[in-house]
């Protein structure tokens, strides 16, 4: 924290005083809550638990991959643990990471709002999550899905482990998934406050509301599918079963309708926190915040139309392929607006290198390299080649990891002061930051080697010439895992330890940092006026409170 | 200040709504993007119709008459005529008028009833006949005459499909059939649980002018339970 | 040193022999494809270059260590911003075209083809000439376009030659086609690209390219393996490049399916009750008919070989089965 902390309880602090972590006590208070930042706080510790159990997973994979053959399990466990892995790290924690955890808790503080449109329904969302991770927990139980996260037919109809219940898993999954961009929407369009229009939101709200719209419109496409799926393995329909006359390349299409959108709703709510960030990091107003906000919408809508650039090699046609393959370029576009903004944003700031600006600045990097080898598979002739190898492996990954989970680490740590009114160490999360940015990095880097030679990906076994790059990437994984480690008892030691947190730790201008750390139930003591939400030059340090307050009143706009 | 008043004499205003204008808009908008959610899931099942039609239209033709034209029909009936009673209830519910509602909820609700009776005699005569999906096709006898036969002579041209050349994979027809009605079913069984739940708070006397919102939004969802019908019925029942 | 002797050897790449990034270039397209990742790779180099270049000197010129407050600029400019708008989008609609061409290229089977069958099974590749000679291994001809049609026995399979840049699903119920003319002599790898199961990563197999003129005689060699070996060696073959091996070992241990070691002539546990003695006729049936009598504690999941093999073959499978004595 700063160095001029000197007052024991900084201004706006009120973990000493009536908050919504305080104010009502017990198991039963935080159950049955309708309070959207409990909500949000217990979806963040389901999705934490998601993403430790999910990580492990990763650390085991890469260990057996040390070396070609065995290393430390057979093949079926192998396919088991991959199949684990990305179905945890997708549905139970990328997909809800940002919208339902993060977004749920500032979502209603950044509009100025009490709470959600629907806090029953906020409520029902996450426990159809619960109820859905539980699931997927019971299929682990009754025999580890081994199909990968895709679930193909016909394999995933004739293996024998338990896909039903994933698959019911999944669709319990996606309802909470709608339930949560259903609320959002309404919230959004509803429940702003006089003053806020459209062009006042804050950008993550822009991100949030175009991450909704593509919930609430491609979910449902994945829950019939994944119906589909469950009523062939159980009941043999026959839909999607060549044997009885069903084609199976139909459920990649209905597949790939839900999950390529699905790519969109893990990174939109990734660029809205970059958009938060940057600008507060740099004491800068956003640049160009219309267009960032528009390819918020535009990425939105076109999403929807990509999804056959999965199926290059499937047999599609010429035509389609050369459709999708056009399309998908298309929503490069407001991907590389974002990205050239956000550069300008830091343009004549004054750059505070705080850990979520560590962490915004990794994302940067790292989802432009996850961005720019989007473009080696949006290609059709070299994607034929790169389809289905570790370069597609380590893009997504990039894309995923490098960009959404590490957003998402800028935006806990960026809000972390907010939601549980401590600091954490800096310099630790710094160091933790470095670490996951280093690691990542040897990781997939050689991932993308390996992918571009040839090596196809879901290989328990592989041909000698890769194990160099193999060795390589399982050694990064173990300093990116190591590098959470850290991350995580930093965020645990600040609860225990931490300096007490002022209502405004990093000089932000959106309404969130205007109300106490952390918040009352009510989250405004009184009426608030929502101005220009990147107005953040009229923030200034004052040591005396503790932390930033306005020097002057909010600019009308832009 | 204002908002502080009306809370305290509103027990329908939830404290985060400002109006209950805003609190109903809210609802309102909330159910459409729901409805939209559920014309999506049905649009898998339409895209897969769409699809096995193109490929194998001829497994369409044929299979099609096993099903009966008349009971589809009715049921057709049957889910427009609630549709009628369940806007009139509505309406009841915004005039105030406690006895009407109830019985047209009731009214409703039985239709719902009636739909799912019929529903349950035409699948018992295909679990019968063996006329069912995938690996569990099994029709007990391929001479078995199409129950649509009586329309079908009327049109000359179509003469040539009555020749029993059955075609290769009929079960795909039965599996889409089973797979769309069957969800569309269970979409009616929730509507009629919500139906109830609607009814038992008519009785209760919770609904007029000020607060019907919750009748409102079931009805919302009622009318696309029988719209999505009003599409299936053509697309499995009526093939030319 | 090494940066830069990895440098060169990435400048010199452009469409040569694979280079830094990309496996051996053995086909006519594997060329094009790689001149094409090229491109995307010096453009994308460029551009994240000038990203992180600048990121780099505005954390160092505008840290506020540096720079206390911000200075004046504007909040937006959208005569620059539709520059890194249409810039882009030009670049972009370059790349797809260039893509798509090649993609045509990639997808036109020239008519002079010559056409091998392939069939994807667990997991293993069968490559089926048009002589009848059925091959474990791809052997094609050098400087002459070959085309493949492909199907699945039972999941998705996907064929691919990372030394040809081609790959394509092979997916049961439906033919899919793909075609190379590999342009020099050697063996390349073949990798099963789309998940099928336990043993996806070992659907491995080699095509090996012939120099000019030895392919003929190769098939000729390999295409009468029946009438020139004795059945029990020429059923050793056909147990190895059949798929039988898949499942069924001679060592003893069970596999997916019961071992052969030592089956001949003993009596077998049947599922679902029973025994069976394991005599010409059951090993006949139990490859013709895999489900009518399936030995207990296995799943019936092995296919049918009826019409995939003759009775020529299957005489000699029985012959080689009768060789395999249990150890001692």
């Amino acid at each position: 924290m700063q160095d001029a902390v000197t007052s024991p309880v900084p201004a706006g602090n009120a973990l000493g005083a009536v908050n919504y972590l305080s104010e009502r006590r017990g198991l039963a208070s935080w159950l049955f809550t309708l309070d959207h930042k409990r909500i949000g706080l217990m979806y963040l510790v389901s999705i934490l638990a998601s993403f430790l159990l999910g990580g492990i997973l990763a650390l085991l994979i890469r260990t057996e991959l040390l070396t070609p053959a065995r290393t430390i399990m057979d093949a079926k466990t192998y396919n088991q643990m991959f199949t684990l892995h990305g179905a945890v790290m997708i549905f139970l924690f990328i997909i809800p990471g940002i919208p339902a955890a993060l977004g749920n808790f500032v979502l209603p503080l950044m509009l100025g709002a009490r709470d959600v449109a629907f806090p029953r329904l906020n409520l029902a969302s996450y426990y159809c999550w619960v109820a859905g991770a539980l699931l997927a927990l019971v299929s682990m139980i009754l025999g580890a899905v081994d199909t990968g996260w895709t679930f193909y037919t016909p394999y995933s109809t004739t293996t024998d482990t338990a896909v039903i219940s994933m698959a019911l898993g999944v669709f319990v999954l996606g309802f909470s998934s709608i339930l949560t961009g259903l609320n959002f929407i309404v919230t959004i369009h509803k429940l702003r406050p006089a003053g806020m229009t459209w062009f006042r939101m804050p950008l993550f709200l822009w991100a949030l509301y175009g991450t909704s719209l593509i919930q609430v419109l491609a979910t449902p496409v994945l829950g019939i599918t994944v119906l589909l799926l469950a009523v062939e393995k159980g009941l043999g329909i026959g839909i999607f079963d060549p044997a009885l006359g069903g084609d199976p390349v139909l459920f990649q299409h209905f597949f790939w309708f839900y999950s390529h959108p699905a790519v969109y709703i893990m990174i939109l709510p990734a660029m809205g926190i970059i958009s938060e960030t940057i600008s507060t990091f740099s004491r800068k107003h956003i640049f160009g915040y219309r267009f960032i906000a528009w390819s918020s919408i535009a990425i939105a809508v076109i999403s929807f139309l990509v999804w056959g650039h999965h199926m290059f090699v499937s047999g599609q046609s010429n035509l389609l392929g050369a459709i999708f393959s056009f399309l998908t370029f298309l929503v490069a576009i407001p991907s590389a607006i974002k990205v050239f903004n956000w550069t300008a944003t830091m343009y004549k700031g004054s750059i505070w290198l705080a850990a979520p600006m560590i962490y915004t600045l990794s994302f940067l990097f790292l989802f432009g390299i996850g961005g720019l080898t989007g473009l080696f598979l949006g290609s059709l002739a070299t994607d034929v080649h790169l389809h289905d190898t570790y370069f597609v492996v380590a893009h997504f990954h990039y894309v995923m990891f490098g960009g959404t989970a590490v957003a998402f680490l800028a935006g806990l740590h960026y809000w972390w002061p907010k939601m549980l009114g401590r600091m954490y160490s800096e310099r630790w999360a710094n160091v933790a930051a470095g670490l996951v940015f280093v690691g990542f990095n040897v990781t997939f880097m050689a991932q993308f080697l390996m992918g571009a030679k040839g090596m196809p990906r879901r290989y328990y076994n592989y041909l000698p010439e890769f194990t160099p790059y193999h060795v390589a990437s399982s050694i990064g994984s173990y300093v990116l895992g190591f590098g959470f480690v850290i991350a995580a008892a930093v965020l645990l030691h600040s609860l225990l330890r931490g300096p007490l947190a002022p209502a405004n730790p990093w000089g932000g201008a959106t309404l969130e940092w205007q109300t106490t750390s952390p918040p009352p139930t009510a989250n405004f003591a009184g009426e608030v006026v929502a101005g220009d939400p990147y107005d953040v030059e009229r923030f200034e340090f004052d040591p005396g409170a503790g932390g930033y307050v306005s020097v002057r009143g909010a600019a009308a706009g832009h | 200040m204002s908002h502080a008043v009306e809370h305290a004499h509103d027990p329908h205003l939830q404290h985060h709504f400002a109006t209950r204008k805003q609190q109903a808009e809210a609802g309102k908008l909330g159910m459409w993007l729901f409805l939209a959610t559920e014309i999506l899931l049905f649009s898998g099942l339409f895209c897969a119709y769409a699809v096995y039609r193109a490929n194998h239209p001829e497994v369409f033709i044929y299979a099609h008459r096993f099903l009966d034209s008349t009971l589809g029909g009715i049921n057709t009936l049957v889910l427009i005529f609630s549709s009628f009673t369940m806007a009139w209830a509505v309406r009841a519910a915004q005039i105030g008028a406690q006895k009407a509602l109830q019985v047209l909820l009731a009214l409703t609700l039985a239709c719902g009833f009636g739909f799912l009776g019929i529903k349950y005699v035409e699948y018992h005569h295909k679990w019968k006949e063996g006329l069912l999906w995938g690996k569990r096709y099994a029709p007990q006898s391929q001479a078995h005459v199409p129950t649509g036969q009586e329309g079908a002579a009327t049109h000359g041209r179509e003469t040539a499909h009555d020749v029993p050349v059955v075609p290769k994979n009929v079960h795909l027809f039965f599996g889409i059939y089973f797979a769309m009605t069957g969800l569309h079913g269970l979409h009616v069984v929730a509507g009629m649980v919500v139906l109830g739940w609607l009814l038992l708070r008519a009785r209760r006397g919770e609904f007029g002018s000020h607060y019907f919102t919750p009748v409102d939004l079931g009805g919302l969802y009622w009318h696309l339970v029988d719209l999505v019908w009003i599409f299936l019925f053509p697309l499995l029942y009526l093939i030319h | 040193m090494n940066v830069l002797q990895t440098l060169r050897a990435t400048v010199q790449a452009g469409g040569r022999d694979g280079g830094f990034w990309m496996p051996p270039a053995a086909s006519t397209t594997a060329g094009e494809v790689d001149a094409l990742f090229h491109f995307i790779l010096w453009l994308s180099a460029f551009f994240f270059a000038l990203i992180v270049g600048l990121m780099v000197l505005f954390v160092v010129r505008y840290h506020r260590r540096r720079a206390a407050r911000p200075q004046r600029s504007a909040s937006h400019n959208t005569a620059l911003e539709l520059t890194w708008t249409v810039i882009p989008l030009v670049l972009v609609v370059v790349i797809f075209g260039w893509g798509f061409k090649v993609f045509l290229d990639m997808n036109t089977v020239p008519a002079d083809a010559y056409e091998i069958q392939v069939t994807g099974q667990k997991w293993k590749w069968l490559f089926t000439y048009p002589t009848g000679h059925v091959d474990e291994n791809l052997h094609v001809p050098v400087n002459r376009p070959v085309r493949l049609v492909m199907t699945s026995e039972d999941v998705i399979h996907s064929f691919f030659v990372p030394a040809f840049r081609v790959k394509r699903d092979v997916v049961p119920g439906r033919y899919s086609k793909l075609w190379f003319e590999a342009k020099r002599a050697g063996a390349f790898d073949i990798f099963c690209a789309e998940y099928c199961g336990s043993s996806h990563s070992d659907m491995i197999a080699k095509v090996v390219v012939h120099p000019e003129g030895e392919f003929e005689a190769w098939l000729e060699k390999e295409g009468n393996v029946l009438s020139k070996l004795p059945p029990a060696e020429a059923g050793e073959r056909l147990y190895r490049i059949r798929g039988c091996a898949q499942c069924h070992s001679v060592d003893g241990s069970a596999g997916i399916g019961p071992t052969l070691q030592g089956l001949f002539g003993e009596t077998v546990p049947l599922a679902g009750g029973g025994t069976a003695i394991a005599d010409e006729n059951y090993v006949r049936e139990s490859i013709l008919e895999p489900q009518a009598s399936v030995v207990a504690g296995f799943q019936p999941v092995m296919p049918t070989y009826k019409g995939r093999l003759t009775d020529a073959e299957i005489t000699a499978l029985i012959a080689y089965l009768k060789t395999l004595q249990k150890a001692h």
